[in-house]
């Protein structure tokens, strides 16, 4: 028996569990390979969500889905907290003492917030990256008659990395809405010395930010916040006050990845084509976790799986390698309430904008939908 | 003195989040005194970069021109 195990109910691990099924699927039937998915979440959230659920546009029962509904009947799902890899006797440990022998391990466990790694940012921030930070923010928002909101991109790499933009720009246009923006100032400030990481965005959205009367800060690394005068600083001696803080936190992989030394300064190394975790035997990552040079995004997870399972598939078989991921990427970008455009891009090709459309924002709506069909893996 | 790179990123052919952000993760992640390199086949990273490091005073130990790629190294130097 050839064991398998995926570590992460989330979309890298739900949608290569399915493709496992469907690349493994005579041999799960007479018994020669099994695979389990082991997740500590029974629900997948789909975390895009968020962004809407800030701005009440969203609810949070529409967005999560049983992560057993999500996966073929081929493959054991285990509700379990893992707490250890053992790579040395090749099984993972779970939460009660429990062990879970594999012959190949696929790490698809994401990444989790650390506002606490900002000093004053637990206290004084707010975030859209959960469920509870979203709904928090939401009220906040709602409750500011007038004032001053930051945006402030805080940790370095995060997850979906065009939803500063994104909230700044629905930002702008929910205020319109409700006759507030004239009273309440906005700001954006970003890690290096334009609006965004990507050039062509970046070329995009600075005279759009400027248009909606945005304050920018770039070359803002921010590193604490003053919880009593409502101030955020950053690494480079500048000073901003709010009275809304809206901070990207830093992100980091899961804890027991650090406690099995599989990660290095706070990610797991991975090949960039064949996904194998490097100095590892059988060991696979994919998603928020690796430390790839590439968007934090379920895209990401969506293309590096369908990559991955081939070539897990392939070991199962006796062979090496057979598929290669060639860093595809897809963002939805939202310009507004009613107006969106998207990127797609790969090592090889860098991105370009395309003006943004009400038919781009319906499809991205569309999508939000559509998604669970992704997580199945049948889009 | 040689430096002793505490920590290399391939960073080449990554359009987001890019060279640069790269290199700010390394860094963030460093100790004072570290040096972390970043390689980069984005063109923009020979303005970049250098203008980062003298923005927040930080020290370009070097800047290797490897024809396809550079790669910086930076120390984290407060």
């Amino acid at each position: 028996m050839h064991r398998i195990i995926i570590i992460g109910g989330g979309p890298g691990g739900t949608i290569t569990a399915n493709h496992l099924a469907e690349h493994l699927a005579d041999d799960i039937r007479r018994g020669d390979v099994a695979v389990e998915l082991i997740t500590d979440k029974p629900e997948q959230v789909y975390k895009p969500g968020f962004l809407y659920l800030a701005f009440g546009l969203e609810s949070p029962e529409r967005i999560r889905r049983p992560v057993r509904e999500l996966v073929s009947p081929y493959v054991d799902v285990r509700i379990e907290r893992v707490v250890k890899v053992d790579t040395d006797q090749r099984q993972v440990l779970v939460e009660g003492g429990k062990s879970r022998p594999f012959d190949q391990l696929v790490i698809a466990s994401g990444t989790r917030l650390e506002p606490s790694a900002t000093p004053g940012l637990a206290e004084a921030g707010d975030w859209f990256y959960d469920e509870k930070a979203a709904q928090k923010l939401h009220d906040k928002l709602e409750a500011l008659e007038q004032g001053r909101i930051v945006v402030s991109v805080v940790g370095v790499p995060h997850m979906c990395p065009v939803a500063p933009l994104e909230v700044t720009f629905m930002l702008d246009q929910w205020l319109e809405q409700r006759g507030r923006r004239d009273k309440v100032e906005l700001a954006y400030t970003y890690p290096i010395n334009r609006t965004h990481s990507i050039a062509s965005l970046a070329e995009w959205a600075t005279p759009e930010l400027q248009k909606r009367n945005v304050q920018i800060e770039t070359f803002f690394n921010a590193e604490s916040v003053d919880v009593e005068r409502k101030v955020l600083q950053s690494m480079e001696g500048t000073e901003l006050p709010f009275d809304i803080l809206i901070a990207i936190p830093e992100h980091r992989s899961a804890a027991f990845l650090e406690e099995s030394g599989l990660t290095e300064a706070g990610w797991v190394p991975t090949d960039r084509e064949t996904l194998a975790v490097k100095g590892q035997d059988g060991i696979w990552a994919l998603g928020d976790t690796t430390n790839l040079p590439v968007s934090k995004a379920g895209s990401v997870a969506h293309y590096q799986s369908a990559a991955l399972s081939k070539n897990v598939a392939a070991r199962a078989h006796g062979h090496g390698p057979v598929a290669r991921y060639d860093g595809k990427t897809i963002c939805f970008i939202e310009a507004g309430l009613d107006k969106g455009t998207f990127i797609e891009f790969n090592y090889a090709r860098p991105p370009q904008v395309q003006p943004p459309t009400k038919m781009i924002h319906w499809a991205k709506l569309a999508y939000n939908n559509a998604y669970w069909l992704t997580a199945k893996g049948a889009l | 003195m040689a430096e002793a790179v505490k920590q290399e990123i391939d960073a080449r052919g990554s359009a987001c989040p890019g060279p640069l952000m790269e290199l700010i993760r390394g860094i963030k992640a460093s100790s004072v005194g570290d040096a972390v390199a970043v390689l980069s086949s984005d063109p923009g990273s020979n303005k970049d970069i250098p203008d980062w490091v003298d923005k927040i005073g930080y020290e370009l130990v070097s800047n290797e021109d490897h024809g396809e790629y550079h790669r910086f190294v930076v120390r984290k130097t407060k």
